[in-house]
């Protein structure tokens, strides 16, 4: 096993085989692809943020005295299409998917090097045409598009909009393909499936999502575009159509898209806790097949969003039920993670920090998807703040709390280089309690009646409002101080070594960064997933060296 | 009270339907504090007890949780997150049910939505915009639609609301126990202003309701304003009703609303206010049977206001032998000024005799 020596740094990796743009935009390494996107995704991150920003400023009073009615429409909208469809959900499959599948499963890139790059070219083509509506004036219409709103009433670019959501899913789709393909011919010689990490397993899952939703979303917004264009009648009344029908389509891709978001960042957290336990994950099969459950459950729940939408309260007792059901393998994960650390090794480094702080978010987030499936009390609850308070718990308390717990866990491996501790601990901390303070007096808000996507509203309620944005300039700053220590440690950093925290994937026995080829010789693997009993820890910290 | 104190953690519960509301949500935050305390004792305990302390050798790697014991563990703990869940899944349901179905003796009031206000008519003639006057202690149904995109009838302190589409009726309903003032919001997203579709109810004694409707409008209930309107698109020259006799060319209106009508194409359908709005609108769409595509449409012609009180005139109309039904159970009842004429005998409709008034109409 490759120790950390100041000599590495000398080695051939990825990132020092080539020079220059074009080596970078023309590339066709899994790696590289990866960094391109992580540059792309935290722009955009950085943009939803900015909108972010600006709602919870102009929410900490109840009149509309930052922004006008208008302005304010088009803020939450992009916010919400540009963390969904540009941040969410890319950020783990296409940066640390893409990064790690193929050094996980021991291959040497994806199955297809061409297309993945071509998916990222599609990626930035939607992107363009967001950042164009933004600029020249941006849309009303929320991120779910809801119709005839959308079709006929709003003044927005919606059409450019749902373009810029219509190729991004080409993009998703290119992924998800080039993933299973992977998964399925590319696996090291004895790397059975049962053998797989968890966040291969999960992004399998994820994959799966990828190609059978996505083409949905496609279809949905191409006759959204026709009928605004067109005037061809498919959800308006005025035209024949029928406007509930968009909500069915819309929701048939968007709750798998959920699942898209957090499935990752599951895999991300089975991989964390496993390493800082140095325990294998407690029930990894049932880890494993709890993801395939959830994207296949996942497809069955769309019309919980409808309850009170004219749906046939029939057709919603079986969507009632199925959201039920589909919460149970998320319950089990939960379990075995933490069965995981019972009698482990736990090490609370930054990864496992935010791997915890995911656990405790993510649970609140599902226990509170049960209030929403619960068909009675969802008529008071929907389109209210508990659910915007109920989809960020799983969307930033898991989503991208698992997202910030795998860039932290594998950013040695990106890039050689280690972060400093204590400021990543201090930014964990603050992003868990900033989180808190933002989005858990929206659940009392959202019961109180404050119905969602509201400028101004009534002065009772601007208590936790008060908290939501002092809740979410703490938040901000966890958020911000990551993105100054990753960039001081490019140049600044501890050289890593192959291993720093003694995990025991794949990944973890080639340099870091790794070769461009991956890995030297072609991994043969011998023993089951997270052997930690037979791995040697080679730590740069104060460990010993040690066998289990 | 909407004057309420700055801060509170539950809304004012004002309608029948929100103790039951509370109740399940009391249920589940108690299973959610349970779990969520559960599973952050769990952690925090279980990396201090077991936290690895720098120099001191890895622990030796506990059971395999394929074990006997893993395996029960595993049941455990789907078994028990699953029963809890369908505790709450038949609770949910069983609620859902008493608000998705208005009462049959409900007093029925009429909402219209558009951008960006709700406009509302009482059976006896009264209209308002964006407030809603109701008598304490009876149960009130709403009849809703839009004039342009989607919007959500919302009254936080009822624990209830319903989408109020284009195109379409719903229905809402609920039963107000204090009197008091109450928000009323559009919980749909619908625009510019759409925190601005925003209203009141006010819940009243049945003394004082009585005395508002008693200072209406003075343009009559409803059922005559829908009459003035059915006359002044010429619809009775062609439909024949106890006020018109007819030659029957189209179908006779008594008695026809809430029964079922055969169709051209054997079919079928049910005479509720979006059959009726749709022949209206649409005529050609579902054909009586026996009948010619005669008839031509009145789209744009009829608001979605108009709309609601022709439908509330076809409904006022009583069985083919004549008896016009004010078909309110308000107790105050404007009274109805309409001539009655016999009925010319209609042979060939098909229509039972005597259709039931207030019977519940469409769904969520």
């Amino acid at each position: 096993m490759i120790t950390a020596t100041a000599t590495e740094k000398e080695t051939k990796n990825y990132i020092n085989a080539e020079h220059g743009l074009k080596s970078w935009l023309l590339t066709q390494d899994h790696k590289r692809i990866a960094i391109l996107y992580l540059i792309a995704v935290t722009v955009f991150f950085a943009v939803g943020g900015l909108m972010a920003v600006l709602i919870r400023m102009e929410l900490a009073t109840p009149a509309g005295d930052l922004l006008d009615s208008n302005t304010y429409n088009k803020v939450f909208t992009m916010h919400g299409v540009i963390m969904i469809f540009f941040f969410l959900i890319p950020s783990i499959p296409a940066i640390l998917g893409n990064f790690l599948l193929p050094l996980m499963v021991g291959a040497k890139d994806l199955a297809f090097p061409r297309i993945n790059l071509l998916s990222w070219y599609v990626y930035m083509l939607g992107g363009m045409f967001g950042v164009f509506v933004l600029i020249t004036g941006g849309v009303d219409t929320g991120w779910t598009f809801y119709t005839p709103f959308s079709s006929t009433y709003s003044n927005g670019y919606v059409v450019l909009t749902a373009m810029a959501a219509f190729i991004n899913g080409f993009s998703s789709i290119l992924t998800g393909l080039n993933f299973i393909v992977t998964v399925h011919r590319m696996r090291a010689p004895g790397l059975t499936w049962f053998r797989l990490p968890l966040f291969v397993w999960a992004h399998y899952a994820t994959s799966v999502i990828m190609i059978l939703g996505t083409p949905v979303i496609a279809v949905t917004l191409f006759l959204l575009m026709l009928e605004r264009g067109l005037h061809i009648g498919f959800f308006d009344p005025a035209y024949g159509g029928d406007p509930v029908l968009f909500q069915h389509l819309f929701w048939f891709y968007s709750h798998p898209a959920v699942y898209i978001m957090i499935l990752p960042s599951m895999g991300v957290v089975s991989e964390v806790i496993s390493t800082f336990c140095s325990k294998k994950p407690f029930g990894y099969t049932f880890i494993a097949f709890s993801s395939v459950a959830i994207a296949v459950f996942g497809f069955l729940v769309w019309g919980h969003h409808l309850f009170v939408s004219s749906q046939s309260a029939y057709a919603g007792m079986v969507f009632s039920i199925l959201s039920y059901i589909v919460a149970i393998p998320s319950a089990i994960k939960v379990f075995n993670w933490a069965a995981t650390m019972y009698k482990g090794n736990v090490r609370l480094e930054t990864p496992m920090l935010y791997a915890l702080g995911f656990i405790g978010l993510f649970t609140i987030g599902g226990l509170t998807g049960l209030f929403l499936a619960a068909m009675g009390l969802d008529v008071h609850l929907t389109d209210t703040y508990f659910v915007v308070a109920h989809f960020h718990y799983v969307m930033v308390g898991g989503a991208v709390m698992g997202y910030l717990a795998g860039i932290h866990f594998w950013w040695p491996k990106m890039f050689g280089r280690m972060y400093p501790q204590a400021w990543s601990k201090i930014a964990a901390g603050l992003t868990f309690v900033g989180f808190n303070l933002t989005f858990f007096p929206q659940f009392i808000l959202g019961y109180l009646g404050m119905p969602r996507r509201y400028h101004v509203y009534p002065p009772e309620f601007q208590v936790f409002n008060v908290l939501s944005s002092a809740g979410a300039s703490i938040l901000g700053l966890g958020f911000l101080i990551p993105g100054i220590y990753f960039i001081w440690s490019l140049k600044y950093g501890e050289p890593a070594g192959p291993n720093p925290w003694g995990a025991t994937g794949l990944e973890w026995q080639t340099a870091s960064p790794p070769p461009t080829e991956n890995f030297e010789i072609t991994p043969v693997v011998t023993t089951e997933a997270y052997d930690y009993p037979n791995l040697v820890h080679s730590t740069i910290a104060q460990e010993v060296k040690h066998v289990g | 009270m909407m004057e309420a104190k700055s801060f509170q953690l539950f809304p004012e519960a004002a309608s029948t339907i929100a103790g039951s509301v509370d109740g399940l949500y009391a249920f589940l935050i108690l299973v959610s504090a349970f779990f969520s305390l559960l599973i952050a004792f769990l952690v925090v305990f279980f990396a201090y007890k077991y936290r690895h302390r720098p120099g001191v050798a890895f622990r030796p790697i506990p059971v395999d949780d394929h074990s006997a014991g893993g395996m029960l563990l595993e049941i455990v703990w789907t078994g028990i997150p699953l029963g809890l869940s369908m505790i709450m899944f038949v609770w949910g349901v069983s609620i859902y049910f008493t608000e998705a179905r208005p009462p049959a003796n409900s007093m029925e009031v009429y909402v219209t939505g558009k951008q960006w206000m709700w406009k509302i008519q009482h059976m006896e003639g009264a209209r308002e915009i964006n407030e809603l006057h109701i008598p304490v202690g009876r149960n009130v149904k709403l009849t809703m639609t839009s004039e342009d995109v989607i919007h959500d009838f919302f009254i936080p302190a009822f624990r209830t609301k319903a989408d109020v589409l284009p195109g379409k009726y719903t229905t809402e309903w609920f039963q107000a126990t204090k009197v008091g003032q109450y928000h009323i919001f559009c919980a749909e997203y619908c625009g510019t202003k759409h925190s601005g579709m925003i209203g009141t109810v006010y819940v009243m004694s049945q003394a004082d309701y009585n005395a508002w409707l008693g200072s209406g409008s003075g343009e009559g209930s409803m059922a005559e304003q829908g009459q003035a309107l059915f006359n002044q698109l010429g619809c009775g020259n062609c439909h024949a009703s106890i006020v018109n006799n007819q030659n029957g060319r189209c179908p006779n209106l008594n008695g026809v609303f809430g029964s079922r009508v055969d169709l051209k194409d054997g079919s079928s359908v049910k005479a509720d206010e979006a059959y009726i709005r749709e022949s209206v609108l649409y005529p050609q769409a579902r054909i009586v049977a026996g009948y010619d595509d005669y008839m031509p449409t009145f789209k744009g012609l009829i608001t979605e206001d108009g709309m609601l009180k022709l439908i509330e005139y076809v409904k006022s109309l009583g069985a083919k032998n004549g008896v016009i039904n004010s078909a309110t159970s308000a107790p105050v009842q404007t009274s109805t000024s309409t001539p009655q004429q016999k009925a010319k005998p209609q042979g060939r409709m098909g229509v039972p005799a005597a259709a039931p008034l207030g019977a519940p109409a469409g769904n969520r």
